[in-house]
């Protein structure tokens, strides 16, 4: 029976597909990071996020795409059971003390409880925070997963847009510039 | 001196390795009686030299030898003896070594214990190690050749990594590897019967004993490193969906799928072609977690070892074992002829439940682990899943998997009557459903979440008391009856009864851990009181120890209930010498029912200290469930059906069309 035969090299066919990419990952050194956002330059969706609340007080005001209108925002998806989102937190803080720019975080399928420890351990330098706890939002935003930032001009446009989490490099040499881009 | 003499014993090894790969499997082919017995006593060769390198590095670091880089690297004269023998395996080049030393012990277990099995097919067997074993030793001489020297040599070496001195991590590789180097006997035996082209009934039997004790080894070894995370980390949970800890978890899925489909393959001859698979992907996952681990590929808390040269070198190992032995499968398997006919509700059918669900938790672990992977290969960046993918997939597969778990043993094979097997259990069910409605009532929040948890756990207990109740007629039958019967209980039904039980153990400890978690986080200064689950626990303050080669802030919580002081608590920020590297002792004080948790962090203020308290209901049972589950494999190690050879089947007429899919 062909058919069956198929079947019994299916788990062969499997192995050689990941086998074959692991090896071209590996091997490859070409930068597909440029490869095109659909959201760039297009305006932010809308959508307005309640603000993260625990024990009964309000941490941070929750987020409202129409604010976004009439200054630079940057938008990040955080979260506290996310490794790589403590990776960029220095590089995140920094952003928050740069004159002219509002940042604000969306906490991503998080506990309250949870958000608000990991912030007053590690510094909470988001001016305002939307919690996003059924990944509603997310969607909205192409999000791969966490974290994920979002520069966005005073029109409400998206301008840039960085998977994974912001390095010293990422900073300096692009959202910085960017940053200063937007405000001419 | 010691280490030239590890150096050329790991290079004899390689060679025996070499010998070992190819007389036995000659002799299996040509049916030459001395070149397969051949086999058994080139493996023991390859242990004993692979022995004497681990001995020749343990020396080496145990004397605190830095004309050896490696002891540089990872040891220091004023650590503690324990730790500078833990040391040995706390580094990649070290660990890889008893990675091969465990592999030989267990090719040379297949010589020594291995009597009942077929000549033919045990040369085989031993070949496939010998095989494994060659490429690993291999890439250890090549690419991790610990016995390198340095010169000129440092007056003291780095010391090893703080977070690894603590004895939970000091053992947890060993009884990992145990696990996962102990799957490759499985794999080795599915290789063979590929090889040989044919699998009767008795090879289920064969590869039986090996997963049992692979899977026992693994599971003590995934238990002991969520302990130590939730002990060392600080973080008060017990899992967090790491890469590592996922690389270790996929493999005892799949191993725990196949010492299920090894029972069907023995008993009632089907499942074979899917037994053999099994046994190919366990392995293959087991070296994958080791890929994932050495090769960088993921960042994570545990890894220690980075070098993508490494990388590629174990990919190459992986793509020729796991392809090698796929495209055997391919060839071979097809002919495979399947045996006994059962329809879909029967104790096979529930088997074959038990194996998609652990396969498909497997693969939904495989996909959560890789998807940061595929997304970082397409340049996007690393980003995380986390535990919200994880509790969104993998809990709703364990439910079914836990409710047929509690009435698999009440099907008979063949053919069942799955409303009279839960009209037997009827006390038990109405037990689950009443326990996990009171979870309901008592609970305003995540009520759902908590009364599946506890009810499932009620009834796999429930359901595992009652099968041994039935199984010695417990009040049916005169006692002394029951008594006799309970003593003449085969020790592998002792095994899984107990086996089951304890993941209903592990699955309460899950649940109320969760969910009814208490966390307090604040500022205390000395003299202030925090009050946790009807505990009181007051600050008096912290001060500055050192012991041995750390300094310490030592915390001192003292915690009463009801007025009374019951326990003092002492948890330490701890700065290892000579790295300066901190680490977190959070001190807890366990009842067995429920654990309270402190963790020390940063100054704040004057005198002042964040503290964080947790109470963290049932988490012991965690690791309870995971030792009695432990025990059961071991009890069931020790039946004597695993010991006395396999009946030899003879030539029976060609059985009908195979059920098997």
């Amino acid at each position: 029976m062909p058919s069956r035969r198929l079947l019994y090299l299916a788990p062969l066919a499997v192995f050689a597909v990941i086998a074959v990419a692991a090896a071209f990952y590996l091997q490859s050194g070409r930068d597909p990071r440029l490869l095109p956002s659909a959201l760039i330059d297009k305006p932010a969706p809308a959508f307005s996020a309640p603000g993260l609340e625990h024990d009964g007080r309000i941490v941070r005001q929750g987020v409202d795409s129409a604010s976004f209108e009439g200054r630079i925002t940057v938008l990040n998806f955080f979260a506290s059971w996310c490794t790589p989102c403590l990776v960029e937190h220095p590089q995140i803080t920094a952003l928050s003390k740069t004159p002219g720019v509002t940042l604000v975080g969306i906490n991503y399928k998080d506990k309250p409880a949870e958000a608000a420890n990991w912030l007053a351990r590690h510094g909470n330098p988001y001016a305002r925070i939307g919690v996003d706890p059924a990944g509603e939002i997310a969607p909205e935003f192409g999000l791969y997963g966490v974290p994920e930032t979002f520069l966005i001009d005073r029109a409400g446009r998206i301008r840039f847009k960085q998977v994974g989490p912001i390095t010293k490099q990422v900073l300096e040499q692009t959202i910085l510039p960017a940053i200063e881009t937007l405000k001419k | 001196m010691s280490a030239e003499i590890g150096h050329f014993a790991l290079i004899v090894a390689a060679v025996l390795a070499l010998g070992q790969s190819v007389f036995p499997m000659a002799g299996a082919v040509r049916r030459h009686g001395a070149l397969m017995a051949l086999g058994g006593t080139l493996a023991t060769g390859q242990f004993v030299f692979v022995a004497i390198a681990f001995g020749a590095l343990t020396w080496a670091f145990v004397t605190s030898d830095f004309s050896v880089a490696n002891v540089v690297q990872n040891s220091h004269s004023a650590k503690p003896l324990l730790y500078k023998i833990t040391g040995v395996w706390g580094n990649h080049e070290g660990s890889m070594v008893l990675w091969c030393l465990i592999l030989s012990l267990f090719g040379a277990c297949v010589g020594w214990f291995g009597g009942n099995v077929a000549p033919g097919l045990r040369a085989r067997v031993i070949a496939v190690q010998g095989m494994i074993g060659l490429a690993f030793l291999a890439f250890v001489l090549l690419t991790s050749n610990p016995f390198d020297r340095v010169n000129p040599m440092p007056p003291d070496g780095r010391g090893l990594n703080p977070i690894l001195q603590d004895p939970g991590l000091a053992f947890h590789p060993p009884l990992l590897y145990l696990g996962y180097v102990g799957f490759s006997v499985t794999f080795a035996f599915a290789v063979a019967a590929l090889l040989e082209g044919g699998v009767d009934a008795a090879w289920g039997r064969w590869v039986r004993p090996w997963a049992l004790a692979a899977w026992s080894f693994l599971t003590l070894g995934i238990a002991l490193g969520s302990w130590w995370a939730y002990y060392e980390l600080g973080w008060g949970g017990f899992w967090f969906w790491d890469p590592v800890e996922n690389a270790s978890f996929m493999p005892w899925l799949v191993g725990t799928a196949l010492l299920h489909s090894a029972i069907v393959a023995e008993k009632r001859d089907a499942l074979k072609s899917w037994s053999i698979l099994l046994a190919i992907l366990t392995f293959s996952l087991s070296l994958l977690g080791t890929f994932l681990v050495r090769s960088g590929v993921l960042t994570s808390v545990h890894t220690f070892a980075t070098d993508p040269e490494r990388g590629l070198f174990i990919l190459a190992i992986l793509a020729v074992t796991i392809g090698g032995a796929l495209v055997f499968y391919a060839w071979r398997a097809p002919a495979l002829k399947g045996g006994g006919l059962f329809r879909p509700v029967s104790r096979e059918g529930a088997l074959i439940v038990n194996n998609l669900l652990m396969t498909v938790a497997a693969l939904t672990v495989l996909f959560g682990t890789l998807y940061p992977l595929i997304v970082d290969a397409l340049g996007l960046g690393k980003i995380s899943v986390g535990p919200p993918y994880f509790n969104a997939t993998f809990v709703p597969l364990m439910a079914p998997l836990i409710l047929a778990m509690g009435i698999a043993p009440f099907l008979p094979w063949k053919r069942a009557d799955l409303a009279g097997a839960l009209d037997r259990l009827k006390l038990i069910v109405a037990v689950t459903i009443g326990a996990a409605a009171v979870v309901v009532f008592l609970e305003d929040r995540y009520s759902f979440a908590a009364a599946l948890g506890i009810g499932l756990a009620v009834w796999a207990i429930g359901a595992s008391a009652f099968e041994l109740a039935s199984r010695v007629r417990l009040f049916r039958a005169p006692f002394g009856e029951s008594l006799r019967r309970t003593a003449a209980m085969p020790r592998s039904a002792w095994g899984m009864t107990l086996a089951h039980a304890a993941a209903g153990v592990v699955v309460a400890g899950i649940t109320a851990s969760s969910v009814w978690q208490t966390e307090i986080v604040r500022v205390m200064e000395p003299g202030d009181r925090a009050d946790v689950a009807g505990y009181t626990v007051a600050f008096a303050g912290v001060q500055e120890v050192r012991v041995g080669n750390y300094l310490a802030r030592r915390g001192r919580f003292t915690v009463s209930e009801g007025g009374a002081a019951v326990a003092t608590l002492s948890p330490e920020k701890r700065i290892y010498l000579p790295q300066r590297t901190p680490t977190t002792e959070a001190a807890i004080r366990t009842t067995w029912f429920a654990d309270l948790y402190i963790v020390l962090g940063d100054p704040h203020g004057e005198g002042g200290h964040a503290v964080r308290l947790y109470h963290n209901p049932l988490v012991p049972w965690i690791w309870i469930g995971a030792v009695l589950m432990f025990l059961g494999g071991m009890i069931s190690l020790t039946d004597r059906r695993h010991r006395v050879g396999a009946p030899r089947r003879s030539v029976r007429p060609a059985p009908p069309q195979p059920a098997e899919a």
